[in-house]
């Protein structure tokens, strides 16, 4: 990022207010950052602010009600901030909000089938258009064009969408909303049979780790999700493929008309399942029938907390 | 072996405790012929219906799913059924990319007083899942046993 100057800069004039400001430090190799938590002016100088930074951080605010906490945001990451604000989990004066412009985030998977065997990265350097990996002893000169995440290839909303500080210029972006879609649209298409076969082998290797729900920022219930729950007993402990598929459409449900697709949970899946689909089916469709996006506005409402008496898109079934 | 065998589908209707069902026992009571596939189950408002409670019944072997509640204006709670009908439009949305025909699933309004009516849905509803025929079923813990069937039923 060109202007970490400035956020530091930015931070450290803040910090005297705030008990912590989150933001992305170096991880345990140089292909990975971490989340890093900055207490001390010492911490700041480790920010590090850049392509590898994938993780939304928004995830650790409704837990820190309470406490002042700043945090560094890219444009998907406010939306998540803004969409916890919408439904008061969190409270406007108790977060500050550094935002800047991004430029989209690499997909670790993606380097991991070109590269290979990752488990022994010497070095990373990121320049403005490649990726230059070496590991194990040879080096990879990757286009950053092909690494990055698929949300960040039509991302609408780089920039920060509510910030209290911003960093560096405004990014621009042409995408439009039917560019995110394509994929979901395509998928469509495909046979009813197809469709229930695809998701039936790809559920088969969850592993019921949970890490797309802990990954989820507003996958709030945390100690009372459904999944663990006896009563109500939604899902047995079996790994029963049924049980894997229906916790994902849990997933889906729960997160209709609030999810911000910042595609946390299919980040940590750790067995690369496709389910984001599930919720960017159900984005398209709530923009379709509601002409709403979540995280956007922190004084609306989602669309399924709400009704309207005559309905505008919603037509009465004739039997 | 029962009569039925092989004639019936497996049809769960969830209805609300003031119209739909109502309206039901006024079919039942004014003797209207209905087809015998759908199972009934209570519900007090159809704004008590999460929608995973139907995607449920359909990863659970059923193969189809109704949900009836008062006309809007009419609920009992004033606005369950608003609230349904927002979820329940998202559900329909919803069910093709899970691979299962928005067709296995409907919602609708029935009144207390409208036994002509419940008969008409009923009737056309199971229809519907006949024309469609049997969902697939998830066999056993593991995909493979499914796919296997899926492919022999292609
Ligand atoms: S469901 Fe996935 S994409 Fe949506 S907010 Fe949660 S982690 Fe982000
Ligand atoms: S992260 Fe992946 S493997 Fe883990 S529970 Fe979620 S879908 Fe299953």
């Amino acid at each position: 990022m060109q202007n970490l100057k400035d956020l530091k800069e930015q931070i450290r004039k803040a910090l005297p207010e705030l008990d912590v400001v989150i933001g992305w430090t170096g991880g345990y190799d140089p292909l990975h950052a971490t989340p890093h938590f900055i207490r001390r002016d010492e911490d700041i100088d480790k920010l590090q602010v850049n392509a590898l930074c994938v993780h939304n951080l928004a995830t650790y605010l409704p837990a820190l009600r309470g406490k002042k906490v700043g945090i560094v945001v890219k444009g998907c990451d406010s939306r998540s901030v803004v969409e916890l604000l919408q439904e008061n989990l969190i409270d406007r004066a108790g977060v500050t909000i550094f935002g800047f412009g991004c430029n989209g985030v690499v997909d670790q998977t993606k380097i991991r089938r070109i590269v290979g065997d990752v488990g022994n990265i010497d070095s990373c350097e990121i320049s403005g258009s490649d990726v230059t990996v070496s590991a194990s002893g040879a080096e990879h000169k990757l286009p950053l064009g092909d690494v990055l995440a698929d949300k960040c290839a039509t991302c609408r909303y780089p920039n920060a969408v509510l910030s209290d500080h911003f960093a560096g210029e405004e990014v621009t972006t042409t995408a439009t909303f039917e560019d995110g879609y394509k994929d979901v649209v395509e998928f469509e298409e495909k046979p009813v049979e197809e469709k229930f076969g695809f998701w039936l082998k790809e559920m088969d290797r969850c592993i019921r780790c949970y890490a797309c729900r802990n990954a989820c920022p507003l996958c709030v219930c945390r100690d009372h999700c459904v999944a663990q729950s006896r009563d109500p007993h939604w899902l047995s402990q079996e790994a029963h493929v049924r049980d894997k598929w229906m916790f994902q459409v849990i997933h889906a449900y729960h997160l209709a008309g609030r999810c911000t697709e910042c595609g946390e949970c299919q980040r940590a899946c750790p067995v690369d399942i496709p389910i984001l689909l599930f919720k960017k089916k159900m984005n398209k469709e709530i923009k379709e029938v509601f002409d709403y996006e979540a995280g956007i506005d922190p004084e609306a409402t989602p669309p399924l907390m709400t009704f309207k008496t005559e309905e505008d898109k919603i037509r009465e079934r004739k039997w | 072996m029962p009569i039925l065998e092989g004639k019936e589908l497996r049809i769960v209707g969830f209805l609300c405790n003031w119209c739909s069902y109502g309206g039901a026992d006024t079919a039942g009571v004014g003797r209207f012929k209905q087809p015998t596939d759908l199972r009934v189950i209570k519900v007090p408002c159809s704004g008590r219906i999460d929608p995973l409670f139907i995607v449920k019944t359909l990863m659970s072997g059923a193969d189809g799913v109704l949900v009836s509640g008062c006309h809007p204006r009419d609920c009992h709670y004033t606005e369950g059924n608003f609230y349904a009908r927002r979820r329940l439009e998202m559900l329909k949305r919803f069910l093709p990319i899970m691979g299962i025909d928005a067709k296995r699933f409907e919602y609708t309004w029935v009144s207390a007083s409208e036994g002509q009516r419940w008969q008409e849905v009923v009737t056309k509803f199971t229809e519907q899942i006949h024309e469609l025929g049997p969902a697939p079923k998830i066999a056993g813990a593991d995909a493979e046993e499914t796919l296997k069937l899926m492919e022999a039923a292609l």
